[in-house]
């Protein structure tokens, strides 16, 4: 087994779920009614809950240092996250789509990470797909809602999904050890998960009295994997470790 | 020119939000309607009226009463019902509820079987 392989793996979703929760909790206190600021809060402390279980698993099995460190304690280059989860908060429509386009891939990859055969990863997979149910539904009900309601909201939902329809193929970006990964049966190759996320989000799309873009070129937001940002992940993790760096070796 | 809110919570502050909003004015009725949620400890066992949701149809009020009220108890199946589908009887008639007579026997306590349960409770104990 290539711990490095499963290292990259663990550091990459890990990193999507905690760039994605910090994201979407930017909401707390500024959603649009109560009931959904406190669901929308609620489901990113669990992506942040999620990034936690990884990183404590790195720390566990493999050797790394402590989560508290891994989280608020790197340079925006050494994160592995995709780049369509640092794009800051937008309106309300952008956030919601970008969560359901995130919160179906996730669904995907734990899927098959549940059924992979690393075991202290398969066993945490099984246990986090639980939240996902919650999360799925929560993106299906608002899309279909808003999206088959006026034509402002369906208008609204449609401009977010062009823009970040193309941006979420580097969700599954391949890294230098993803064959290792599907050859060793922890988890398949992106192309595969791929496939798998492009239907299930156009089943709800559809649904949702919208239209699919084209993407011409599924690459053009690569580079996440590979520690290559956008401008706004380092911004975003000055914000969110601003507190921790005032005295990194603090115990809380 | 407007002043824009000026706040130690940097998200407020991205937000540009004037001082003065012609948008703080709530309109009337601008509020969806209730939906009353109904918990359910484990299966089996009543479900039990917890609070309310606002919320545009049940499915969204259900969505809404998940995190509301089964984010910290534990839950295994929740009941939306529309407020306006509640018919209730009216305060002006609560005298209906207060007997005028002593009406004691009616209550439970009123039966001596307290060493009767005790007394199952022992037989049970034994048996295992």
């Amino acid at each position: 087994m290539n711990i490095d392989a499963i290292k990259d793996l663990l550091m990459r979703v890990a990193d999507d779920d905690l760039v994605m929760g910090h994201r979407n909790s930017e909401w707390t206190g500024l959603g649009p009614i109560l009931e959904e600021d406190i669901a929308f809060s609620s489901m990113a402390q669990d992506e942040v809950g999620h990034a936690q279980a990884y990183y404590t698993l790195l720390q566990a099995v493999l050797g790394y240092g402590d989560p508290d460190q891994l989280a608020f304690n790197r340079k925006a280059d050494a994160f592995r996250c995709a780049k369509i989860v640092e794009y800051p908060i937008g309106d309300y429509a952008f956030s919601l789509v970008r969560h359901m386009l995130y919160d179906i891939a996730e669904s995907v990859r734990l899927e098959a990470m549940s059924r992979g055969n690393y075991r202290p990863l398969s066993e945490l997979a099984k246990k986090l797909l639980r939240e996902e149910r919650y999360h799925f539904l929560h993106a299906q009900t608002w899309l279909r809602q808003l999206g088959n309601a006026t034509e402002e909201a369906n208008n609204r939902l449609q401009t977010a999904l062009d823009e970040l329809f193309p941006m979420a193929y580097g969700l599954f970006e391949p890294t230098s050890f993803s064959s290792e990964l599907a050859a060793e049966g922890i988890l398949p190759l992106e192309s595969e998960l791929e496939k798998i996320w492009e239907s299930n989000v156009e089943d709800l799309v559809s649904q949702s009295g919208l239209k699919l873009p084209v993407v011409q070129d599924k690459t053009a937001y690569y580079g996440g994997r590979q520690g290559l940002h956008t401008e706004h992940l380092e911004g975003m993790l000055r914000e969110m470790d601003e507190v921790f760096a005032i005295d990194p070796t603090a115990t809380w | 020119m407007t002043m824009k809110i000026d706040s130690l919570d940097p998200r407020i502050a991205r937000a540009d939000v004037p001082t003065e909003n012609e948008y703080l004015v709530k309109r009337d009725l601008d509020q969806w309607e209730t939906y009353e949620v109904f918990h359910q400890k484990s299966r089996g066992t009543h479900h039990t009226h917890v609070g309310c949701v606002h919320a545009p149809n049940a499915d969204m009020a259900l969505l809404f009463a998940k995190e509301q009220y089964a984010r910290r108890m534990k839950c295994v199946n929740l009941w939306v019902v529309r407020t306006a589908n509640v018919h209730a009887t009216s305060y002006d008639d609560s005298d209906m509820f207060e007997p005028a007579t002593d009406k004691s026997y009616r209550e439970a306590f009123g039966y001596k079987n307290k060493h009767l349960i005790q007394q199952f409770k022992e037989s049970q104990d034994t048996a295992h």
